[in-house]
């Protein structure tokens, strides 16, 4: 039999309910895992293991979705009682008061939490690299990174570290780490899934989104933190979907759009031909394949970067030493104390963001900035609107390149900020999209494709999706660690 | 004087709801510090707001109750500043699209009437706070407060004296206590009131320099302030001086205003809208339906009152001036329907003893039933005038009704003739001298027989009768 | 290589209340000025009749939630993360500036 650890969580629930194992195995063959794998990974920054085992013995024999099942939680979603950071300096020690509502969502299914997942700080950066524990390796080489910003939830899964994770995507932060580790990352629709309790990067940009091993894990894990949360009031009072009916290997009259703006230069050679075979693939099997066009995308990276830390500058104010996390000691008053605890307590990235952003937001340059880049947002969210009136969904590469290497970028933002290109449109059109492995490269480094849809058909996505991975031996490759 | 005083004034409302503007915490005043505050008012990360239904229902109900115009898309903003009793540190607050805006109050000025306009009405949340133990380098802050739904009234510079601004003030707290949606308490800090002074050369158009006022916790300290801000810049210009722009705090103890340190730097707010929370749109009509739920105010209530209780413009503005003492002067004109008998009782002893122990009608003892009947026992002559009055002021003390009172001390009147007939003559057969004079010429005496008699029946006997009674025995 | 005024930056970053040394404020200045020359490419679309999107889904509207109390925190977990408190306060150094 296979090791419980590299399972899924629809398998593990299958076996359960056959009695063949049970939560406490599956939590303790995991644990060891941890423990063999993430001195080398790094993707666990807090390791819940105690706690873990005893409700995965309470779990045993529940009928939750999830009754059982291992979740790792990215380190910027809210447990209550339990250490969660951002992996920032600035929120040492932060034990929030509350849990986020995916957080009790997942808790009422009778999942596991295992612990928190690294990601860069605060969310900032496609590298996992700016995290104040250090940066995650990519477990298919780890001299690369495993991609970001939640590169330590998809570097876990990948690593079987765990059999589910949630990250969150502002803009590809649950897709770029998907596609670099070869796992399944989807964004959900923006109002799909509740932000109450996720800290905020860019609020109108944020959302929270499953990585798993699979896409049926994907569907699974959606359908329990989906739905309306009267917390959160940009979250939206839709009916949720049984996703996992979406799972049916059919593409069949599908239409299929491939933007000729995706594929530009920059774009590496191996990752075009895996995307575009994937493409062939889908259309052998039955779907229309049409060309479409985007035209706003090259401003897509310009405005992401003036709205996103926009938000982020006044979402990131609060940490200022007063009520919780860091305080800078000796400050002589007040406004000493704010400076020295945000100057000592955010790392560079964060710093270089903060800034950015104020200064998109400051007299004299608002309307040359952020209000420019909100007017192209519209120019950018109309281009989807028209594209999908000929396409049910869009397929592009998830990331131009596979993993880099590690202090590759680091000296270089722009550079790193272009390399999330393919993935920000959805989050600046609030649509979803998924990230589904779809090659490996010469060198072995996993590749992603992207599938997009309209807002709220995350079914089409799943059908997409299941269909090329069911078609395919992409997804069940492993690295060795 | 040869200037020209220019006032505009910005007015913070608490609004009465159950809970904050964004969250389920209760408003409830003077809690135990940091008891009233969740994740959400305490700005904790990855917390999220939803506007409170009602805080929104109610900064229409303002809006249209001082004939603003209501914004078709209304949003809010985030307002980016650094204090620590601003959790977030930015405020929830309305910029470039105020819930409303354009509207006015008329208030009585000059033997007729005029216009403030009123600039906008916006929603913001309000801050914690924060206090300063003495001796010690540092503050404390309690969020009780943080988050509580505010709604900022400011006028346009069309204020010109500071009686003015306080006619302003008391007109507009009328029609928000007629809302019922504050409890408009200054001391409570439910209503706080800020104000931007300046002076011009009278004839000049441009505005002149103006100072922001601060730290006045009553409408008769925004008066003094103002006058005080008012010869002080009115002699600084004489002097030849140049004013600053600055804040300046009123110290109602020194009755002075004095500058507040001013920072090196403009502050830069970045507004910008507020992601987490989404538009809002209020089709025409639903604002119909609330203006017609509006209840009467104030001014429709005072023509009524002149028409239906045919009282002078004086006493029906006194009179509807407070919600609370409308209400009870119409209950106790529907059981006693003599209506200016009741204003005079009202605005007379009644409204003494309020402003003696300063506290509203509500809080008074007497009900309207209570006053009623009162002013019934006067008619029927079971008690005098003079008596009526006693009674009121131990009614008023003792929580008591007149009528019990009446009962339990036997203060009922003596009206029966005999009794009465009994004691004058007992007073004519003891004051021989004081009855000849009367019978000599000197009819004056006669005040003193009546005080005698008044005097021996320990102030029951019916004056009136007292004085028929006497003149009768004398043989007049 | 391009720049901004480092006094923009000094002034951007006290908005902020971040404090940067001399090697930061010429790090910062520098790859501000490269983002910002990058990001002006916006300027080459014509915006003019574009109605700016706050939102990512322009169609929700009027989020309410009703006037009826939730449990709060006590003062005791309000308090639980505070790096200084006394009683039930939050404890903050001395503000010497006016507001």
């Amino acid at each position: 039999m296979e090791n419980l650890y590299s399972l899924t969580a629809h398998k593990l629930k299958e076996l359960m309910t056959k009695g063949e194992t049970t939560p406490a195995a599956v939590a303790e063959q995991l644990f060891s895992r941890i423990e063999k794998c993430d001195g080398k990974i790094k993707a666990v920054v807090f390791n819940g293991k105690d706690n873990a085992l005893k409700n995965a013995v309470a779990s045993s024999g529940k009928n939750g979705r999830l009754a059982g099942v291992p979740v790792l939680l990215k380190d910027n979603i809210c447990v209550k009682g339990e250490p969660t950071t951002c992996a920032s300096k600035i929120l040492a020690g932060f034990r929030p008061p509350y849990d986020a509502t995916v957080t009790r969502k997942l808790k009422d299914a009778g999942a596991v939490l295992i612990g928190k997942a690294n990601m860069d700080e605060f969310a900032f950066g496609s590298s996992c690299e700016t995290s104040c524990y250090g940066p995650t390796k990519n477990p298919w080489d780890t001299a690369r990174i495993p991609g970001g910003s939640s590169g330590g939830s998809a570097a876990a899964v990948a690593s079987d570290e765990t059999i589910l994770a949630l990250g969150s995507d502002t803009g590809g932060s649950i897709r770029q780490p998907a596609a670099l580790c070869g796992v399944v990352g989807l964004k959900p629709t923006y109002g799909r899934v509740s932000r109450y309790g996720l800290i905020a990067f860019a609020s109108s940009l944020d959302q929270i989104g499953p990585i798993t091993k699979d896409t049926e894990d994907a569907a699974l894990l959606l359908s329990v933190i989906a739905g309306y949360d009267e917390m959160d009031s940009t979250s939206v009072d839709l009916p949720v979907p049984d996703y996992s009916k979406a799972l049916t290997k059919n593409v069949k009259g599908l239409r299929i759009g491939v933007p000729k703006e995706y594929f530009i230069e920059g774009l590496d050679k191996e990752v075009e031909a895996s995307v575009r075979s994937a493409v062939a693939l889908l259309k052998s099997l039955g779907a229309e394949v049409k060309e479409i066009s985007l035209p706003h995308t090259e401003y897509a990276v310009s405005t992401y970067y003036i709205v996103a830390t926009a938000e982020a500058s006044s979402n990131l104010a609060r940490f200022d030493g007063v009520q919780y996390g860091l305080r800078a000691d000796n400050a002589k008053d007040m406004i000493d104390m704010y400076i020295k605890t945000r100057s000592q307590g955010f790392g560079n990235e964060a710093k270089r963001r903060i800034l950015l952003g104020t200064y998109c937001l400051s007299t004299g340059y608002y309307d040359a900035y952020y209000l420019k880049a909100q007017k192209v947002r519209t120019k950018i969210r109309e281009d989807f609107d028209k594209a999908f009136r000929a396409c049910d969904c869009i397929i592009t590469p998830t990331s131009p390149t596979p993993a880099f290497k590690i202090g590759e970028k680091t000296n270089d933002p722009l550079s790193m900020y272009l390399s999330d290109i393919y993935t920000i449109p959805a989050n600046l059109a609030g649509l979803p999209a998924i990230s589904i492995p779809c090659g490996f490269s010469k060198e072995g480094l996993p590749i992603g494709m992207q599938i997009l849809a309209k807002a709220f058909d995350e079914e089409t996505i799943f059908r997409a999706a299941y269909t090329f991975e069911q078609s395919t031996e992409f997804y069940r490759k492993r690295p060795k660690i | 004087m040869k200037y020209e005083t220019v006032i505009g004034l910005e007015v913070h409302l608490q609004l009465a709801t159950n809970t904050k503007a964004f969250c389920g915490c209760s408003t409830k005043f003077g809690q135990r510090a940091n008891s009233q505050v969740c994740p959400v008012c305490l700005g904790f990360p990855g917390s999220l707001p939803v506007l409170n239904e009602e805080a929104f229902r109610f900064a229409i109900k303002v809006a249209l109750a001082l004939n603003c115009r209501i914004q078709s898309l209304i949003k809010f903003d985030r307002k980016n500043y650094y204090y620590p009793d601003l959790p977030k540190n930015f405020q929830i607050s309305q910029y470039d699209m105020p819930l409303s805006y354009d509207g006015f109050i008329d208030i009585n000025a000059n033997g007729g009437t005029k216009r403030i306009r009123i600039k906008r009405v916006h929603m913001e949340e309000d801050a914690g706070k924060l206090m300063h133990p003495e001796g010690e380098d540092c503050s404390l802050v309690d969020y009780n407060r943080g988050g509580m739904p505010l709604l900022e009234i400011v006028t346009e510079p069309d204020i010109n004296s500071p009686q003015e601004a306080y006619d302003y003030l008391t007109k507009l707290k009328s029609i928000l206590e007629y809302l019922r949606v504050s409890d408009c308490d200054m001391e409570k800090g439910s209503l706080r009131c800020d104000a931007n002074i300046s002076l011009r050369p009278k004839g000049e158009k441009k505005l002149g320099t103006k100072v922001e006022l601060k730290n006045m916790n009553s409408f008769k300290g925004v008066r003094s302030g103002l006058e005080y801000e008012e010869k002080r810049q009115e002699s600084v210009l004489e002097d030849g001086g140049k004013l600053v722009q600055e804040t300046r705090l009123w110290n109602a103890d020194k009755a002075v205003t004095a500058s507040m340190r001013t920072k090196e730097e403009a502050e830069d707010y970045r507004y910008f809208p507020e992601p987490d929370l989404v538009p809002f749109v209020v089709d025409k009509n639903e604002i119909e339906e609330i203006r017609k739920a509006l209840p009467e105010l104030p001014e429709a209530r005072g023509a009524r009152f002149k028409k239906e209780f045919a009282l002078s413009d004086y006493d029906a503005d006194v009179l509807t001036s407070q919600i609370d003492l409308a209400d009870y002067y119409e209950a106790c004109v529907k059981l006693y329907p003599n209506a200016k008998v009741v204003a005079n009782w009202l605005m007379g002893d009644i409204s003494a003893a309020l402003n003696d122990k300063n506290i509203k009608v509500t809080e008074l003892g007497l009900s309207p039933e209570g006053l009623a009947g009162l002013l019934k026992m006067i008619d029927s002559g079971a008690i005098s005038g003079k008596m009526a009055k006693d009674i009121l002021a131990e009614s008023i003390e003792t929580k008591a009704i007149p009528e019990d009172i009446v009962k339990k001390k036997g203060l009922t009147q003596i009206s029966d003739a005999g009794a009465i007939e009994e004691i004058v003559k007992k007073v004519v057969e003891r004051e021989v001298k004081t009855v000849n004079d009367y019978k000599g010429g000197k009819k004056t005496a006669l005040g003193f027989l009546v005080g005698q008699v008044m005097k021996e029946s320990k102030g029951k006997a019916n004056p009136g009768k007292v004085n028929e009674i006497l003149k009768k025995v004398l043989g007049d | 290589m391009k720049t901004i005024d480092s006094k923009i930056v000094k002034h951007v970053a006290h908005l902020a209340r971040l404090e940067l040394d001399d090697k930061e404020l010429k790090e910062y200045s520098g790859q501000l000025a490269s983002i910002l020359s990058y990001i002006s490419k916006l300027n080459e679309i014509d915006t003019a009749n574009v109605v700016p999107t706050s939102h990512a889904l322009t169609t929700l509207k009027n989020v309410f939630r009703k006037d009826v109390p939730r449990k709060s925190l006590g003062p005791d977990e309000a308090l639980a993360n505070a790096p200084s408190k006394e009683d039930d306060f939050f404890r903050v150094p001395q503000i010497l500036e006016g507001k």
